[in-house]
């Protein structure tokens, strides 16, 4: 009974309050009075939800692929901008701990090679540069595996409440990666300026091969993504193996030709991508150029089927995510 | 598209479930349902731990309706509106909407604590699909309007929570669409932002938009709703009139707080039901201003009972109690005997408005101290007319007070009367 009497006056003086405090509303109102977007659209397309599998209506499903691509340009700028600047605002070092990682490795690596814990064939280049230049490459073969997965999680409030282009998300995330890749490549040029390194022609291929790493670790971070967001072993397990990947592909070692360290060439995919771009910075003369064609291919066709599941599961995890 | 609905919703169901292991496997399978190219017009089917949040749910909304969906919570009216906004999508039965969905669910999405005022409104402003030149175009305005300038330059998690919400609501309110969901906007902030977002609404309705509007606030309902549906269990009780439908979740209310009675222990008597009736004596709940409404309680005992006293209180789900009167007061006093007695009571001309009503009843012998038994919300009825205005042009809220008006002087002439009294 007295819990009813507490609540019956305080509701009576907040209404009461609001008319003085509407009059002030009342000036600022006309600034904002009468506005139209020209984003008004009232011929807007026909949406139609229903239970029935996306998969039955490809057309649709590609239309709403190409329309939602098209539409998430500018937020997924504005997310990047966000994800970025938020990053590195609260740092001391700021954009250094771009490359600050990949090179603190390379250097352990370095300095356990020529204390002899282990034995490397001699590389073309000085070894810590073909180290670093591996490392770069395979840091964004991993964080664009990564990419797809941390964006939906670290956006789940957005996701369940705003229905945005979920491309931007994706977007935004292989914008991270690419940004992080150019600083690293920044680094690169200046480390193999410094050791006097000549450079052949098809060094000007790098960047643009290491697309295909980019391609190849979106398309498989966003056929994990759907279980990876549903079941955190996918959270608790991906750096370590991605570690472990790392070990296998040759990052710390030129590519092995005796069994069965050469079966890290064959079945590993990421190993002639990366070798294949790296090749081209240092010596001009790629060995796994059918390889590396053939996982471009692969990435490719995976990142059309990678983006297809990630739209087609979302409303799945949306609901699951706010249960 | 003035006769075609905006909005359509074709028997909706979707399901929840309450366990979150089973639920994320539930999400795999589904996944997996959906690979397979699973065919929508199968029937559904609960699997264990599953319940419905929407169940065959229909209705159509055209051009410039407003529609409130109320009920208690877990009703399934937020699993709606996510539905609509193509957040979520339904297990059976089709939703067709035409043209753009714009949502009001939470101020400020993607706010990063860290950034300024001045980098988050071009985020917000993108999430809620503004591109850079709308925003520009009206950057001043959302910060004149925010009451922000000092600050816009400042990171946002300085900002005091008031601040947040006015910066989210000044980038929201430009949104344009033609159908707008709204959800709990209207409770977040003081009075005067919540006035501020109703008016909001009324103009965009003006402006041709179809709003579906989720709130808890049945004054804000009644002030921007022109048809509401009441929803428990996932189930779609009322559809139609906003005075009946908040009457009804009213109703809902007290029904969820549930009858609950006190008793003296070894107590001689007892209050067995009430029984609420029309002046013509017909049973009946549901009444308009300025009825007379009779009750018949029965009480039973088992031991005779001297003197005793029936206390009444009129209660709301919202106020609390309005009022109460006792049998003493009008001179009434009767002795329980048993089996028992029935007693009648009559409120005449009552002077309550629109809404839902309880009725919480005490028994009690002569002395103060002689309580025998009361019983909370025995009976609830509601008022269903006529017509309240909440615009400030009528009667509105609970009670009917009988009033006059008149000229009492014009202001300047009893200056002059009283001058020239000196």
């Amino acid at each position: 009974m007295s819990f009813w009497t507490i609540l019956g006056p305080k509701r009576i003086i907040q209404e009461n309050t609001a008319l003085f405090e509407l009059k002030a509303w009342a000036e600022t109102s006309k600034i904002m009075r009468h506005r139209m977007l020209p984003s008004f659209r009232p011929d807007s397309p026909i949406m139609i939800y229903g239970p029935g599998s996306l998969l039955r209506e490809p057309s649709r499903l590609f239309r709403d692929m190409r329309r939602d691509l098209a539409a998430s340009r500018e937020l997924a700028w504005r997310l990047f901008m966000r994800n970025i600047s938020a990053k590195y605002r609260q740092t001391m070092l700021g954009y250094a701990w771009a490359f600050l990682p990949p090179v603190f490795t390379t250097l352990v690596f370095v300095f356990l090679r020529n204390a002899g814990f282990f034995n490397v064939p001699e590389t073309k280049v000085p070894y810590v540069v073909f180290v670093l230049a591996g490392m770069v490459l395979w840091e964004v073969f991993a964080d664009a595996l990564n990419s797809p997965i941390r964006m939906v999680a670290q956006s789940t409030s957005m996701l369940t409440k705003v229905n945005f282009p979920r491309e931007a998300l994706i977007l935004a995330g292989i914008g991270e990666v690419l940004f992080s890749f150019l600083i690293r490549l920044g680094l690169l040029a200046i480390v193999i300026a410094w050791f006097g390194i000549h450079v052949p022609w098809t060094a000007v291929l790098f960047p643009v091969a290491a697309l295909a790493l980019v391609v190849l670790g979106v398309a498989l971070g966003a056929l994990l993504t759907p279980f990876a967001i549903l079941y955190h072993d996918m959270g608790q397990g991906l750096p370590f193996l991605v570690t472990l990947w790392m070990f296998l592909t040759p990052v710390l070692y030129p590519p092995p030709r005796e069994w069965p360290g050469s079966l890290a060439m064959v079945l590993n995919p990421v190993s002639p991508v990366l070798d294949t771009t790296r090749a081209w910075l240092f010596t001009g003369s790629p060995e796994y150029l059918i390889g590396f064609l053939g996982m471009s291919f692969v990435a490719i066709v995976g990142l059309l089927f990678g983006w297809g599941l990630y739209r087609i599961a979302l409303p799945i995890l949306i609901e699951r995510m706010s249960a | 598209m003035g006769e075609e609905p905006v909005v359509k919703v074709e028997r909706v169901s979707k399901k929840f479930c309450r366990s979150l292991k089973r639920s994320l496997w539930y999400g795999v399978k589904d996944l997996m349902g959906e690979l397979m190219g699973r065919d929508g017009a199968r029937r559904i089917q609960l699997r264990p731990a599953e319940f419905l949040a929407v169940d065959d749910v229909s209705f159509e909304l055209r051009q410039g309706e407003c529609l409130g969906l109320i009920g208690p919570n877990g009703a399934g009216k937020s699993t709606v509106l996510k539905m609509l906004n193509g957040l979520i999508r339904p297990d059976a039965g089709r939703i067709v909407i035409r043209g753009r969905v714009g949502a009001l669910i939470e101020l400020g999405t993607g706010f990063s604590p860290i950034l300024t005022g001045r980098e988050n409104i071009y985020i917000n402003g993108a999430i809620l699909g503004f591109s850079k030149k709308d925003i520009d175009a009206r950057f001043d305005e959302i910060v004149a309007f925010a009451e922000v300038e000092e600050f816009i330059d400042a990171p946002v998690q300085s900002y005091s929570s008031g601040m947040r919400v006015r910066l989210g609501m000044a980038i929201a309110i430009n949104v344009k669409a033609n159908l707008l969901l709204v959800d709990e906007v209207l409770a977040v902030g003081d009075v005067a932002f919540r006035m501020k977002c109703f008016h909001h609404f009324l103009e965009m309705k003006a402006a041709g938009s179809t709003i579906v509007v989720v709130s808890h606030n049945m004054i804000d309902v009644n002030r921007v709703c022109d048809r509401v549906i009441v929803m428990e269990h996932g189930r779609k009780n009322h559809n139609g009139d906003v005075s009946t439908g908040i009457a009804a979740y009213e109703s809902l209310l007290s029904k969820h707080a549930g009858t609950f009675e006190e008793r003296a222990v070894n107590g001689a008597a007892w209050i067995d039901r009430i029984e609420l009736q029309d002046s013509r004596r017909n049973p009946s709940s549901e009444f308009e201003t300025g009825d007379d409404l009779v009750a018949e309680v029965t009480i039973s005992a088992v031991r005779s009972v001297p003197v005793a006293r029936l206390i009444v209180h009129i209660m709301t789900p919202s106020l609390g109690v309005l009022g109460s009167f006792s049998s003493p007061h009008k001179g009434f006093t009767f002795d329980i005997s048993p089996p028992g007695i029935v007693v009648r009571f009559a409120i005449r001309n009552m002077p309550l408005l629109v809404g839902s009503y309880s009725l919480t009843l005490s028994l009690y012998g002569a002395d103060i101290e002689d309580f025998l038994h009361a019983v909370r919300n025995a009976a609830v009825f509601r008022i269903i007319g006529p017509p309240v205005d909440t615009f400030g042009y009528g009667l509105c809220h609970s009670i009917r007070f009988e009033h006059d008006w008149g000229l009492a002087r014009d202001k300047g002439s009893s200056l002059t009367t009283a001058s020239v009294g000196k």
